[in-house]
């Protein structure tokens, strides 16, 4: 069998809160919790979760975008867990993400040309002549006009900035991309295009995705497997069909049964919502024991003061929760 | 049309909006028409830029004016016209009889001032309550909307309490002086969906014991067939169809509508390899339109589409379309 493409274990991202007139650590953010999964090369991990659960923060620590706290991270089989930034330069092409604001990302005063060439210039040797050659391959592959490598980002709508930045991520001909929320800012129409040219993509060549959302019906269209991810941690990590089917983490059961079904029908009679109470505490404060217990509707007492084990309940599903423990 | 049963609380007739910009007008609203009968919940769904908010705004005069300008129509709010009366008597209406509930709950609220005295102010100034009686109120409003603690927490400031808990306190602002109309601009989207759970069951518990009608903005068709009784659908600055939530979701019959529907994959049921798409990019709104604002994306299209701005008219019960091809009831058959 061959190995993933990536591997994570145990990642954590602490980021300190310092405070006092000598700016003194007081604690940390927990953004980042002790997190593992595999990526086979090929396939789609969906990573999903509500805002500040960190789903984000791991996609960034993943590519070493911040210096991690702790863990490992082999991708295409080298550690680079602990690598320092400037050999992570030599990795850079390997592994590339498309942001979610495609308004901030890019840059106002350069052309679309001058965005997509700029990895080139960057790591690989090509003159100019090859590089305008390159840029225009990656324009059609996207699907934008190549008359518009002159433009700037403002003269674009919304879904065509992010094919932008999509043609930018693919320049190095990389394996892995991370995906940070890539349709959050479009238009339900544009987002279906968005989200099949990423699958047209991935088909042609061979990519390796992570792709962060807030949207399990997108993902659920999207992704091989599901991480669920709550207050820092991974709850859930199953294929597809059996986390949307069967889910075994009472978070991950609340979470879709809380997405409205676009079926008047179906929504009537979807009395079972299990309308989850309170707030997401704070990462810096997370409660005693298991994450979830200050709003789990099945809490039990052992919850609240023993912190429950990532463990495959079923081959390839994995929960952390103690309604499946074996004893 | 027949009197009902239940006068309209709300009647928008014919309404056109026109934005002057430095590179010329831009017509984002253009002769819509709709009326809300008292506890009827109405989504209005589109997409960003289809003129569903400025519609929204543009009722009781929350656009600025340059640029904005209402340029036609009626707005009868039970029978009266708020395009026509003064602007001391609009101030009355907004806050008093027409609620409003903004998107985005961090910058509608005013972040120097304290939640409580944000709710006793629409009741100070529209009902006349006292400071007491006004605090009381405030009380037993951030109770309806599920606040825990309220008493506790009128004296705080909105970077104090989480995103929902804001939209929470939004409801509650808009709800303090009883409207007749609840206006919600995209009220979730900025909310994550578990607390967005929460916040559609106080709006369904809230209506259902204060029977007011709700206009729901949104664009998450998900959430329009849980809680809407009827539905515009806007592109391009118009209503482009408008029916009764079963129909509109079983039976579409604007093309539109229909790739609309198809475009959103669902979290249970069949899984299409493919997701639909809707080629092109929405209209932009430059001059009043002479023609289908839908033609240059509608796989249907024909001479008369680019010649003439379709009409609204009825194809069944509460159901009408503008659409020269109201597609017949073979949208089953073609889908299968």
């Amino acid at each position: 069998m061959t190995p993933p493409l990536v591997e994570v274990r145990d990642l954590k991202m602490h980021f300190p809160i310092y405070a006092g007139i000598l700016r003194k650590q007081v604690g940390a953010v927990k953004a980042v919790d002790g997190v593992s999964f595999d990526i086979l090369e090929g396939e789609t991990l969906g990573l999903v979760g509500e805002s500040g659960c960190g789903k984000s923060t791991c996609g960034r620590a993943v590519l070493r975008l911040y210096d991690i706290t702790d863990g490992e991270i082999v991708v295409d089989g080298r550690a680079i867990g602990g690598e320092d930034q400037r050999s992570l330069r030599r990795m850079r092409p390997t592994m590339q993400m498309v942001f979610q604001d495609p308004q901030a990302c890019l840059n106002p005063r350069m052309t679309v040309g001058a965005i997509i060439g700029e990895p080139l210039v960057e790591h690989s040797g090509m003159s100019r002549a090859e590089r305008t050659a390159r840029v225009e391959e990656l324009m059609d592959k996207v699907g934008l006009n190549r008359a518009f490598i002159n433009r700037y980002p403002h003269e674009f709508s919304g879904g065509q900035r992010q094919r932008i930045g999509i043609a930018r991520a693919l320049a190095l001909n990389p394996k892995f991309i991370v995906c940070d929320e890539p349709i959050a800012a479009l238009d339900v129409s544009i987002q279906a295009q968005v989200v099949n040219l990423l699958e047209e993509l991935q088909d042609s060549l061979g990519l390796t995705y992570l792709f962060i959302s807030h949207d399990l019906s997108m993902v659920r269209h999207i992704a091989d497997r599901v991480a669920v991810m709550y207050l820092g941690k991974v709850v859930e990590l199953a294929p597809r069909d059996a986390l949307y089917d069967a889910p075994l983490h009472p978070y991950t059961e609340a979470l879709l049964s809380a997405v409205p079904e676009p079926d008047p029908a179906k929504a009537g009679q979807r009395k079972d919502r299990i309308v989850l109470q309170g707030d997401v505490p704070s990462p810096a404060n997370p409660p005693e024991g298991c994450n979830f217990c200050t709003r789990c509707p099945k809490v039990m007492d052992v919850c609240r003061e023993i912190d429950p084990e990532f463990r495959e309940v079923q081959p390839g599903h994995w929960a952390a929760c103690h309604l499946h423990d074996t004893e | 049309m027949p009197d009902g049963d239940t006068r309209n609380v709300l009647e928008v007739k014919n309404l056109q909006t026109v934005f002057g910009t430095r590179s010329g007008e831009v017509h984002a609203v253009n002769s819509v028409s709709f009326e809300v009968k008292p506890g009827e919940l109405l989504g209005v769904v589109g997409e960003s830029g289809s003129g569903k908010s400025v519609t929204m705004m543009s009722l009781i005069g929350l656009l600025p004016s340059p640029p904005a300008e209402v340029r036609q129509g009626e707005v009868l709010l039970e029978g009266e016209d708020l395009l026509k009366v003064t602007p001391a008597r609009l101030r009355d209406v907004r806050g008093g009889e027409v609620g409003f509930i903004f998107q985005d709950p961090m910058t509608s609220l005013n972040p120097v001032f304290t939640v409580g005295y944000q709710i006793m102010e629409p009741l100070r100034r529209h009902m006349g309550l006292g400071k007491k009686q006004a605090r009381a109120r405030a009380v037993e409003l951030l109770e309806l909307v599920g606040i825990p603690g309220a008493a506790g927490r009128l004296g705080d400031f909105p970077h104090q309490f989480s995103g929902g808990m804001r939209q929470r306190v939004m409801i509650a602002i808009a709800l303090a002086c009883d409207p007749k109309v609840l206006i919600a601009d995209e009220p979730t989207t900025a909310l994550d969906v578990t607390i967005q759970a929460q916040i559609l069951e106080i709006v369904e518990r809230l209506r259902r014991e204060l029977g007011m009608a709700i206009i729901w903005i949104t664009h998450d068709l998900g959430v329009i067939a849980g809680i809407a009784d009827r539905v515009l659908v806007m592109y391009g600055g118009q209503v482009v169809e408008q029916a009764p939530v079963h129909p509109l979701f079983n039976d579409p019959r604007h093309p539109y509508t229909r790739a609309l529907l198809k475009t959103i994959p669902s979290v249970s049921g069949e899984r299409a390899a493919k997701l639909q798409v809707i080629e092109g990019q929405p209209p932009i709104l430059g001059a009043a339109p002479t023609a289908c604002p839908f033609r240059s994306r509608c796989p249907l299209a024909f001479e008369r589409c680019h010649a003439e701005n379709p009409k609204r008219e009825d194809v069944g019960p509460g159901h009408d379309v503008a659409c020269f091809h109201p597609l017949a009831q073979t949208a089953a058959e073609e889908t299968a």
